[in-house]
């Protein structure tokens, strides 16, 4: 079995009629990960149980007991993601310390469906940044061009996955942060509807907008991490009850008559000519496979980085003013606790503890919902963003999902952009408005640069659509003329 | 523009500590991306409610009934500072 390349039914099978042990299977990805980690930086700690944990995966077959659908898949996962007693960071200083006493939702779903987790991966700190340049324990590189970047946040997942350290990742997305990189780094990645997963054991951005989902090397595989992930969960009151759908099964259908939109107000002489190519061979594609091309208009995506950067930093600069040096976390020296005012213990430790980038959304936060501003700045997003999404709602009346780039450009290289922030942020320009309008939205890769980097599109859908989105990008796996290339580092 | 006293203020709020050099750099920054996101302003929202979560959940309730699910030890193993099964902080009052 070449683990390099096999998809998640198969090792499950395999491991399950003992063709290939759940050890072995973890020895083979954790001698990849010691063999291309240095030069890489996608994990940023290892989970001192792995090959125990394959281990206990074998004997319980031993015993003659089916593990479930994910048996000896191994996973990293995004340091964003609590893990029982393994150290979670968020990427900050503010966490270095920190040793969760439970599992996210997400990482017990994986673990019960069978899955091992090999350790955790670098990110943007906590998950501000498209570029995994403001990781607090360095910068992670992308596999196809170490000058490059992996994108960002999951930035780690991306890498890690594209030079296949792991057999499937979980990423965090709040504005693009699993679709970007793993559309830098040419793999698959699903941000799922808002209330798909739960968000019980994440780290939070910003509450609104966060959803955990799978990056992984195809479209099977996401929808079967999904299998596992998604549903309501009784931690996590934003989830909803709806039933989880066999997202795997009938990928392979036609999409004859598949009504795709492209957004009108997203076509732009902006767009790098690489990444223009690939879009239109990707509505060819969509074309020739009986899917019907519409355009439809959704004017506010015209705003939506200026509405998803004010409502996330106030919502990041809330979420995050639990980080204290109190209870848990960072906390800076004092020589004399007796002595310091609590005004001053506080920001103390929260100036050493942030990094530059976290420090700078949390003053655009705390002043968007600030007296006298906030309803200039929060409260006038909020309302845009309603009309953004009854924007959506009228646009999916007509399609049944829509196509675009993921990014204007493919992955740029390391320190281009990360002197200015405005230009980092409209990055993220096809992106955040699916999370504004809590939609589901997906990255496949679909063409390879002139300067061979990867460059994939992105598919949106509906509210609780993943299944059809899932669907039109297996046509596109199955028709990438490019498939199968590896990275440099590999 | 947004000047170095609001910047302080705002600081304050949020509790950083913020030196002259970084006042400077924020108040740079926070009015460029600021200015740039005015943009929104010419949208008419007038009667328009503000959406806080984008997707409609029919909130599910449960029981308010306390339950033990960590221990003390397992609480407290995370704290910079404790002092028995306390948290240790500056003087508050």
């Amino acid at each position: 079995m070449n683990l390099e390349s096999a998809s998640f039914s198969a090792v499950a099978q395999a491991v399950k009629s003992k063709k290939i042990s759940a050890t072995e299977t973890a020895q083979f990805f954790l001698n990849r990960i010691e063999k291309l980690n240095p030069t890489l930086n996608a994990f940023i700690r290892l989970n001192p149980e792995f090959i125990n944990d394959a281990k206990k995966i074998d004997a319980e077959i031993a015993k003659g007991n089916d593990p479930g659908p994910l048996t000896g898949v191994v996973f990293g996962i995004k340091d964003m993601l609590c893990t029982k007693n393994l150290t979670t960071t968020a990427g900050s200083k503010m966490l270095e310390n920190f040793v969760p006493p439970y599992d996210a939702t997400v990482v017990a779903r994986l673990r019960k469906a069978g899955a091992i987790v090999a350790g955790k991966l670098n990110q943007d700190e906590f998950a501000m940044g498209s570029s995994n340049e403001t990781s607090a324990f360095g910068m992670c590189k992308n596999p196809w061009n170490t000058e490059y970047v992996p994108g960002g946040s999951s930035g780690g997942s991306a890498s890690a996955q594209a030079a296949r350290l792991v057999m499937g990742t979980i990423g965090t997305d709040t504005g693009g942060s699993i679709r970007q990189p793993a559309n830098f780094c040419g793999i698959t990645g699903i941000k799922p509807t808002y209330g798909r997963v739960s968000r019980y054991g994440i780290v939070a951005y910003a509450s609104s907008l966060d959803q955990a989902g799978p990056m992984t090397s195809s479209v099977e595989d996401a929808a079967r991490t999904l299998e596992a992930i998604c549903g309501f969960d009784k931690r996590d009151m934003t989830t909803s009850d709806l039933p989880v759908e066999a997202y795997s099964k009938d990928l392979n259908n036609s999409i004859r008559g598949k009504k795709i939109g492209i957004v009108k107000e997203y076509i732009s002489d902006q767009i790098d000519s690489d990444v223009q190519k690939t879009f239109d061979r990707a509505i060819a594609t969509l074309k020739e496979g009986g899917a019907e091309i519409i355009e439809v208009s959704v004017p506010m995506t015209k705003y939506a980085v200026p509405m998803y950067y004010l409502i996330s930093a106030s919502e990041a600069s809330s979420n995050l003013s639990r980080y204290d040096g109190v209870k848990y976390g960072f906390r800076s020296e004092f020589k004399d606790l007796s002595s310091i005012d609590l005004v001053d213990f506080y920001s103390q430790t929260r100036s050493q503890g942030f990094g530059t980038e976290v420090k700078r959304r949390i003053m655009l936060g705390t002043y968007c919902l600030s007296s006298g501003y906030y309803d200039a700045y929060y409260k006038k997003a909020c309302q845009v963003r309603r009309v953004l999404k009854e924007q959506y709602a009228e646009a999916f009346k007509k399609c049944d999902a829509l196509l675009s780039p993921v990014s204007m450009t493919p992955a740029f290289k390391i320190g281009e952009r990360s002197a200015d922030p405005l230009k980092m942020y409209m990055n993220d320009i096809f992106t955040t408005a699916t999370n504004l309008a809590g939609l589901t939205g997906m990255s496949v890769p679909f063409g390879i640069s002139k300067d061979r980097l990867p460059i994939g599109v992105q598919l949106t859908g509906w509210h609780f659509q993943e299944k059809t989105i899932l669907n039109i990008a297996q046509h596109l796996e199955n028709n990438f003329s490019e498939k199968g290339q590896k990275p440099n580092v590999f | 523009m947004i000047d170095l006293k609001t910047i302080h203020r705002i600081a304050q709020l949020a509790r950083l500590q913020v030196n002259e050099n970084e006042a400077q750099q924020y108040a740079t920054q926070l009015t460029k991306v600021l200015t740039h996101f005015q943009e929104i302003s010419t949208i008419d929202t007038s009667k328009i409610e503000p959406l806080i979560t984008p997707t409609e959940i029919t909130l599910n309730l449960r029981d308010d009934v306390a339950r033990h699910e960590f221990t003390t030890e397992e609480l407290l193993k995370n704290a910079p500072d404790k002092m028995g099964q306390l948290f240790k902080v500056p003087p508050v009052i």
